[in-house]
């Protein structure tokens, strides 16, 4: 159970970067590769992350369940999956209407990264309330969390941009992701069925 | 003689020796914008804007200052053969500035041309200003802006363009976005009918072969202009058919014209006769670069 959070959590933060930079590329053709098109890109997902940070712990004092869990990935697929289909027209409608490239790709950032960054954001104060035991522990399992989230952060932005991108089309990666999301969200679900008696125990490792 | 006084003079030359070229090359400017660290370093009779990445510093532009008309570098030179398909140009979009050797030729040569330069980096326009030479007026217009947004606003205007010339390179090669049909399709999209596009290219490898393929996925047969002399290749799609005795002619007329610029056109219009009629020599199966795919970074460190 431990096991399987971390991984949720590793995963969550493989994917959040993966978008973050595959983000740069979606944008680029409309709105070019000037420095204020990363600085959209990263403002959009730093603020969009605070906020799920924010309702991640706000959700996770109703009853929380590694059911619930997993229906947050579920609806961050969800709401990933549109970026396939919408962002090229989104972008081209942005681009007509806004002159200024800066506030358009502030613009097209918002529209197409908001949602999807802070359903991913919820995820690792969710994952601390469900791992969480004790106050004295309290410190050390966030910590690990965030280990693993931070790790999956970082192999996600590197495996991106030296071998995703690399080996498949933008759509395609885009599309794993949104496959990745709907898994991880079954499995957390099914594993909740599977022992809805048991208590997640932090000392249940290995 | 003893050894100790044979030994001091040739110590002395040596040293010397190492000093000299030392002093030939100066940096007369550096500077770090916000796309890269551009140099501006001067060898004797010639100054030139480098971009500097890494360990590399690639040589963007250089101008003679004794010569300056004289253009240094074989592919600027090659770019010229745009005027054989072209001859009386109205307007012409040059993507990339540099020092702005090709902008600065065409105006003298086409005191009506409208000349629209676009260069990502204002420093780049500035110093260009600055060191070589290179001057803005009423119909000839540097825009700092990244190529594609301004092409694509172009399009939206329905302007068009007798001549275009790609040739922007970030310090290590050309950015990707600038590299896929849909851009080229958008190129063309403002390309006049009986326009001609010229690109700068140095690509190697595979990437050679993606970037062929993408550019005939567009502008179908083009001329793969190469000189054995020179590591670049210079792509010249022309929108209309412009037959060979027509070129040798043309040649014949800019010959005159184009000599201050060092450019052999008569050489340069039968090299492209030749060259046109040769098969493509890269993989004509290779994966298109598309915005959905445009890898060219990664595939040129191979």
């Amino acid at each position: 159970m431990v096991l399987l959070i971390y991984l949720l959590a590793f995963s969550g933060g493989f994917i959040i970067m993966s978008l973050e930079l595959l983000g740069g590329r979606i944008m680029a053709p409309y709105f070019g590769s000037s420095i204020y098109v990363w600085g959209s890109i990263i403002t959009v997902f730093m603020l969009s992350l605070s906020v799920g940070y924010l309702l991640g712990g706000r959700w996770s004092v109703n009853r929380p369940s590694l059911k619930r869990f997993g229906t947050l990935f579920l609806c961050g697929a969800v709401l990933l999956y549109p970026l396939v289909l919408m962002a090229e027209p989104v972008m081209g409608w942005i681009f007509e209407s806004v002159e200024d490239p800066r506030y358009g790709s502030l613009l097209a950032s918002s529209v197409l990264f908001i949602l999807p960054t802070v359903m991913l954001g919820m995820i690792s104060p969710y994952s601390v309330r469900l791992l969480v035991q004790s106050v004295e522990q309290s410190g050390q399992t966030a910590g690990r969390l965030y280990f693993f989230s931070t790790l999956g952060s970082a192999l996600g932005t590197l495996m991106t941009s030296f071998y995703l991108v690399l080996w498949f089309d933008i759509n395609q990666i885009l599309i794993g992701m949104t496959l990745a999301l709907v898994s991880l969200g079954v499995i957390a679900i099914s594993a909740h069925s599977a022992s809805s008696q048991q208590p997640v125990s932090e000392h249940a490792r290995p | 003689m003893p050894a100790r006084n044979r030994r001091v003079p040739v110590y002395l030359l040596v040293l010397l020796l190492a000093c000299m070229p030392a002093a030939a090359n100066k940096v007369l400017h550096e500077q770090r914008s916000l796309y890269s660290n551009i140099v501006i370093k001067q060898a004797g009779d010639r100054i030139c804007l480098l971009f500097s990445v890494r360990r590399d510093q690639r040589n963007q532009s250089c101008m003679n200052t004794r010569k300056p008309r004289e253009m240094v570098f074989a592919y600027t030179r090659m770019s010229m053969t745009a005027l054989l398909f072209h001859p009386n140009p109205e307007s012409a979009l040059i993507v990339g500035l540099g020092g702005g050797t090709l902008p600065t030729a065409l105006r003298e040569l086409y005191p009506d041309l409208e000349i629209d330069a676009l260069e990502i980096d204002p420093e780049v326009i500035k110093l260009a200003g600055q060191y070589f030479g290179f001057k803005e007026d009423q119909k000839l217009r540097a825009h700092a802006q990244d190529a594609r947004i301004w092409i694509r606003r172009a399009a939206l205007r329905a302007k068009t363009f007798d001549i275009i010339v790609l040739d922007a390179f970030n310090g290590e090669y050309i950015p990707e976005h600038l590299m896929t049909q849909e851009f080229f399709r958008e190129v063309k999209a403002v390309l006049a009918s009986d326009g001609v596009l010229i690109s700068n290219t140095f690509a190697i490898s595979k990437l050679y072969d993606h970037e062929s393929a993408t550019y005939a996925s567009v502008f179908g047969d083009f001329i793969n202009f190469q000189l054995p002399e020179s590591a670049n290749r210079v792509i010249v799609a022309p929108q209309q058919e412009v037959s060979d005795t027509l070129l040798g002619r043309r040649a014949d007329m800019l010959a005159d014209r184009l000599k201050p610029y060092a450019v052999p056109i008569q050489r340069y219009a039968r090299l492209l006769r030749r060259q046109r009629n040769k098969r493509p020599d890269w993989d004509t199966d290779a994966r298109i670069f598309t915005d959905q795919y445009s890898p060219a970074n990664l595939l040129q460190a191979r």
